[in-house]
């Protein structure tokens, strides 16, 4: 679609879109600011957007405080991890559920859609118990295993190997390969697209993960960015400008991820979202 | 594909399907159905279980505080599921307009949606600050004296909604947008030779057409309502005197602060309840929409 010629209307709509744009950026400029300024500063008013003598006293502050490095290592190994399970066993799955016929098949399908339909606050209880008499609090096999099985990417990877034609596997077939080889060997290959779009859905429901981490670590080597952030929530209740460079820190990897995936994050979400 | 033989078959699927099942049943299934049990009992994790019936379910209806979480869940979706869909779809409506930098915007309104929602909650917890906060700032520089926001029993909802409007309103925009480009192009054109006005344009081919975003959108709103938790938490902890609690916050409470794991659950089964009862509400107008549209 090739852009047409100005209209007077179009500079209004720009000034709309720029206003919008501000009031979406304006947040994000104000913690990067508060992050940069002394204590004093912080108060000033009327408020200063650029810190007249900024400092990186508070980023220093926090890595001294709380082990903020940790938090974000914790929360990288758990999101990558859980992601990278999620995407094998719903493509595994969603392959078996749409080529081979079994018995059941339908009636187990249809239970891993019913939990579509369950709120997750109604398995935290059981969840904490379990993972209680497994002995798994502060560990990470329990930060990560609730958050690497899913119905959504199952149901997502069956419905694309249930349009995708079979001819290339049936020559596989014919060479006298099994299903498993053939779906390591082709289908998972063929799934790029779907894989890419259940990766980045994965990677951010586990990165910005909350109330479960926050139940099942109290072990500050334990805490991934979002509990971390929150226990400092808890202990510089009025120091923003600490809190404000413990925000940014949280902040900048997800953003630096969205501008690089940007393009899969919407366009993912946009057309698996109507589907 | 009848070439795999019977051994063959159950060897592929204890390979792809049993990891998957596995999983899925210890961490969606079982929790379940221990949940929905537990719900009936009384446990404190110490004690042995006690089977106490409907008697948390009972309790859960006349206890004042979840009838304050509900009251204050119903506050939140009148004054966040109005504003953000609306919203959403003007932004949405703006950017379909084949204009330069359309593609920049979009990306700019989608950044709230992909941060965390603690650092979200973090920031406009002292964007709202009473005496120090910039949008006290700026109010008070048109004349306006703010009010003290989260510390306010009054004002405190209205924090949580501004904060949850401003970082949902890109999803909804992106999810319109893709509704719009569903929309054949030629539609428009043909009424605009008629001489239909942008307006009348709009509810006649654009509104009907992007009925069923609508409704996509509108359900996943809803539901998430139902849900908040993160921006109260951190935000106002549920206050001031319980101005913000919200039903997973007595989730939350219940099981971890007063170790009533039977109670907190029956509560949970009752979020289940509405979630599941606005769903189905919403598919049986959805479907009578679409016969009456014939």
């Amino acid at each position: 679609m090739a852009d047409r010629a100005l209209r007077p209307g179009d500079y209004a709509t720009w000034a709309v879109l720029g206003l919008g744009a501000v009031i979406m950026l304006l947040p994000f400029v104000w913690m990067v600011s508060t992050s940069l300024k002394t204590g004093d500063a912080t108060f000033v008013m009327p408020p200063q957007l650029i810190p007249s003598a900024p400092t990186l006293a508070n980023y220093s502050k926090i890595f001294a405080a709380v082990p903020m490095a940790q938090f974000l290592l914790n929360s990288v190994f758990v999101s990558v991890t859980s992601t990278v399970i999620m995407v094998l066993t719903c493509a595994m799955a969603g392959y078996a559920f749409a080529r081979i016929k079994f018995p059941g098949r339908e009636i187990i399908f249809y239970a891993y859609l019913a939990t579509l339909m369950i709120p997750q606050q109604v398995t935290l209880v059981p969840l904490f118990v379990i993972m209680t008499w497994l002995d798994w609090g502060n560990t990470y096999q329990a930060l990560i295993l609730p958050s690497s099985f899913g119905a959504f990417g199952t149901f997502l990877l069956r419905q694309f190997y249930l349009r995708l034609p079979r001819e290339v596997e049936e020559a596989a077939f014919m060479d006298g390969a099994g299903y498993v080889r053939i779906f390591f060997t082709i289908g998972l290959q063929l799934a790029r697209p779907a894989l890419a779009t259940l990766a980045v859905f994965a990677f951010m429901a586990s990165w910005n993960s909350f109330l479960w981490p926050l139940i099942i670590t109290s072990d500050q080597s334990m805490m991934t960015l979002p509990v971390g952030l929150s226990f400092l929530n808890g202990r510089y209740t009025t120091d923003w400008n600490v809190l404000m460079a413990g925000a940014v820190i949280g902040t900048l990897p997800i953003i630096a991820v969205y501008v690089f995936a940007q393009k899969y994050i919407i366009q993912g979400l946009a057309t698996t979202g109507l589907k | 594909m009848e070439g795999v033989t019977g051994r063959g078959k159950y060897v592929a699927l204890a390979v792809l399907l049993l990891p998957s099942l596995v999983g899925m049943g210890a961490f969606y299934i079982l929790p379940i159905v221990s949940s929905l049990v537990l719900s009936f009992t009384k446990w404190d994790l110490l004690t042995p279980v006690q089977w106490i019936g409907v008697g948390n379910y009972v309790a859960a209806l006349g206890d004042p505080a979840v009838q304050q979480a509900l009251r204050n869940t119903l506050t939140f979706i009148l004054g966040y599921l109005p504003a953000v869909v609306a919203g959403g779809l003007g932004l949405a409506l703006l950017l379909n307009r084949k204009l330069k930098g359309r593609t920049v915007f979009r990306a700019i309104y989608f950044v709230p949606v992909v941060t965390s929602w603690v650092a979200v909650s973090l920031v406009w917890k002292w964007l709202l600050n009473p005496q120090y906060g910039l949008i006290n700032y700026g109010l008070a520089l048109i004349g306006i004296k703010g009010p003290g926001w989260l510390f306010d029993p009054n004002w405190a909802m209205a924090g949580v909604i501004m904060t949850t409007i401003w970082k949902d309103i890109g999803f909804v925009t992106v999810i319109y947008l893709a509704g719009l480009q569903e929309i054949p192009e030629n539609l428009g054109e043909a009424s605009s030779i008629d001489g239909a006005t942008p307006w009348q344009r709009f509810w006649s081919i654009t509104w009907p057409m992007l009925a069923p975003t609508t409704f996509f959108v509108t359900t996943i709103s809803l539901i998430s309502s139902f849900q908040v938790f993160d921006q109260v938490f951190v935000m106002t902890g549920g206050g001031p005197v319980g101005a913000t609690t919200t039903m997973v916050q007595l989730i939350y409470k219940n099981a971890f602060s007063y170790g009533q794991m039977g109670y907190a659950s029956a509560i949970s089964w009752i979020l289940f309840a509405l979630i599941f009862a606005v769903t189905v509400a919403q598919n049986f107008l959805q479907k009578r929409l679409d016969k009456s549209d014939g």
